[in-house]
């Protein structure tokens, strides 16, 4: 049976499930506890599960990010909410010299079970400092895993997953889809890491794609298909681990890849893939491969100037119809 | 001291000072020998503070430390040896060779590790307080690292959580007066760190760094305070390092205020200056049972620097493992 549910719902739901099935899942951050999240991801948890497992925190996210790694390391299994996921650079100690990196430098001694969760992405007029998408930033160091969900299925089975893996996750939520409806299955199981979603199948163009550029890639891939196109939407779900296989064996179907993610296009995750790929898909491609991002300048205020930077269904159809030489 | 502790408990603070002293005399000089990669961060002057804290601690207690950490991991009972062979980057150390001098991290004596970033154990510390206190186990955690890093951001938010949510941390602030070169001094208006405490609402004590029993008393009282449930202390150890930042670090910034400041310090030794006391107030103690323990000490140092030494390297491809569970 399926239903449909808001996004920032299907957060709330895996969060209840994993907290009522571990006891020691617990929640902390800013605002999540009365308020039920500034993005209203956690809403009636606080009430249900009390103050000392659903809690509010001071304005101080080196703090209790590191907090949550000393939980992690002493058997809980802590899922910190940052307000922004521009505010990892704030924690940026914890998460990437502390959280990430702690196992290994213990030569295997320690877990830190935890996940960060975090909005990404402009379209809200939320300036440089709360618009960023910080996939490629969270990948580049090595020790957490880096999840990117799409819709609200993939959200609550990703999500469900996170909380449960023996290693740190960064989890990037899009908030521009909090608000967004979906359809999503009653019961949703965890969805494992590492194994990318064939979201439509094709045969003329892959589209690899993450987080909200999956839902705007379908929607290219549907005005395409009325111009006799046919692609490919690879939702890629996971960074790290990342699926290569996946896109590796629909470029080899397709001859063609475009990769569409919304963090920073220099050192980008569509830099990285297609180098990642090359040396497999080299004798495959009829087209170099092609990537969207957005550009190398700050996220800007006005709409008029945000819009035209990110990715867009717009862009995706034009850069498909490009790498098809039309 | 006669009536306030038993003879176990005297010989034991020595016992415990003497094994810092020493494991640090021989990690100055696998460095002198040129046989360790890297630096390493020396706890000599300092081993009052790690011996005392450590004493008023349960098994099952946590620690979280600094870059300066040995002495911590040597009072928390921490294995000589795998300490040894880490610091050489040999396969048999606590890390495998991936950690080094600072990154040590023993779970099986609660050390959530030393830390390479100055107040980054800080906040990891008041987490496995949390988690404590979450779980009502009545563990209580603490927390060692130096002047400098009361400067760090992480210090005040950490701080700041603990009394807010009456957590069981110990915060033991090691002032050795000196971040690298820069005097505490000279950065910092507040002539006592501890009284950073009041302005989070909490008890901040200052005691002598280089007297072991001034220490156990002060981190009984904090510890007693936390696993009642009443918080967070922070403790303020008047301490001074020997070396310089790091082997290799001559220290010689320290005597622009005061020619003879490292003397005097160095007058004041807590290792030796107990060991007089120890032998001239106790009557329960005598030499030979002091000679007996340094006896000991220096058959447990010999077969660690042996063991450290014998070990072999990690394989170049062990460098891929342990990234992930």
């Amino acid at each position: 049976m399926a239903r449909e549910i808001l996004y920032r719902d299907a957060i709330c739901e895996a969060l209840d499930e994993e907290m009522e099935r571990d006891k020691n899942v617990l929640l902390l951050g800013e605002d999540v506890a009365y308020i039920g999240g500034n993005f209203k991801t956690s809403v009636g948890l606080y009430d249900k599960y009390g103050d000392l497992r659903v809690k509010d925190t001071p304005i101080s996210e080196a703090g209790f990010l590191g907090m949550a790694v000393g939980m992690a390391l002493t058997g809980l299994r802590p899922v910190v909410e940052l307000m922004f996921s521009d505010f990892l650079l704030v924690a940026g100690d914890q998460a990437f010299n502390q959280m990430a990196k702690i196992r290994y430098m213990s030569g295997g001694q320690a877990t830190v079970p935890m996940v960060v969760r975090t909005p990404i992405g402009a379209g809200r007029s939320s300036a440089a400092q709360h618009s960023q998408s910080m996939q490629a930033i969270s990948a580049h160091f090595p020790g957490a895993k880096v999840v990117l969900p799409s819709t609200a299925q993939e959200a609550k089975g990703l999500l469900k997953t996170a909380i449960r893996d023996d290693n740190p996750v960064i989890f990037l939520e899009h908030k521009m889809e909090y608000s967004n409806k979906f359809t999503i299955d009653d019961d949703v199981a965890p969805i494992p890491f590492g194994k990318a979603n064939v979201a439509r199948e094709g045969g003329d163009v892959s589209i690899a794609a993450t987080s909200s550029q999956v839902m705007k890639s379908l929607k290219a891939a549907e005005k395409l298909q009325s111009e006799g196109i046919s692609c490919e939407v690879i939702d890629l779900r996971t960074l790290v681990p990342l699926d290569r296989e996946t896109i590796i064996e629909s470029v080899k179907k397709t001859g063609r890849l475009l990769i569409v993610d919304e963090a920073h296009e220099f050192c980008g995750i569509g830099a990285e893939l297609g180098m990642n790929v090359m040396k497999d898909v080299f004798y495959f491609l009829d087209a170099p491969i092609g990537r969207i991002a957005t550009p190398n300048v700050p996220l800007p205020f006005s709409p008029a100037l945000e819009f035209p930077i990110i990715p867009s269904e717009e862009k995706i159809v034009a850069e498909v119809r490009s790498l098809l030489g039309k | 001291m006669n009536s306030k502790f038993s003879k176990v408990q005297l010989l034991g603070f020595y016992e415990v000072m003497y094994r810092t002293r020493r494991f640090e005399e021989e990690v100055f000089e696998f460095y002198k020998k040129g046989m360790m990669p890297g630096l390493a961060h020396l706890y000599l002057g300092e081993e009052a503070i790690a011996a005392g804290v450590c004493a008023a601690l349960d098994e099952t207690d946590y620690i979280g430390s600094s870059h300066r950490g040995h002495g911590h991991l040597v009072a928390r009972g921490a294995r000589l040896d795998r300490m040894m062979a880490e610091i050489l980057g040999k396969k048999d150390g606590y890390c495998k060779g991936k950690g080094g001098s600072m990154h040590i991290l023993a779970m099986d004596k609660g050390i959530l590790g030393a830390n390479g970033i100055v107040g980054g154990g800080i906040p990891i510390a008041t987490g496995a307080a949390y988690a404590a206190k979450y779980k009502g186990t009545k563990q209580v955690a603490v927390s060692f690292f130096g002047d400098a890093a009361s400067n760090e951001g992480t210090f005040h938010e950490s701080v700041n959580m603990a009394a807010a949510w009456q957590l069981p941390v110990i915060y033991v602030i090691e002032n050795n007066l000196y971040g690298i070169s820069v005097d505490i001094r000279d950065v910092t208006n507040t002539e006592n760190l501890a009284d950073r405490a009041k302005a989070y609402g909490i008890p901040g004590t200052v005691v002598d760094g280089m007297d072991v029993v001034a220490v156990f008393e002060a981190a009984s009282k904090a510890v007693k305070r936390a696993r009642d449930g009443k918080g967070p202390t922070i403790i303020e150890c008047k301490s001074y390092r020997w070396q310089g930042h790091h082997v290799g670090d001559p220290g010689e910034y320290r005597s622009r205020r005061n020619k003879d400041e490292k003397e005097q310090w160095m007058k004041r030794c807590p290792v030796k200056n107990y060991r007089a006391r120890l032998l001239s107030e106790s009557d329960a103690v005598d030499e030979s049972d002091v000679v007996g323990i340094e006896n000991a000490v220096e058959e447990e140092i010999k077969y660690a620097v042996r063991f450290a030494v014998d070990s072999p390297y990690p394989d170049a491809k062990d460098a891929f493992t342990d990234v992930f569970v």
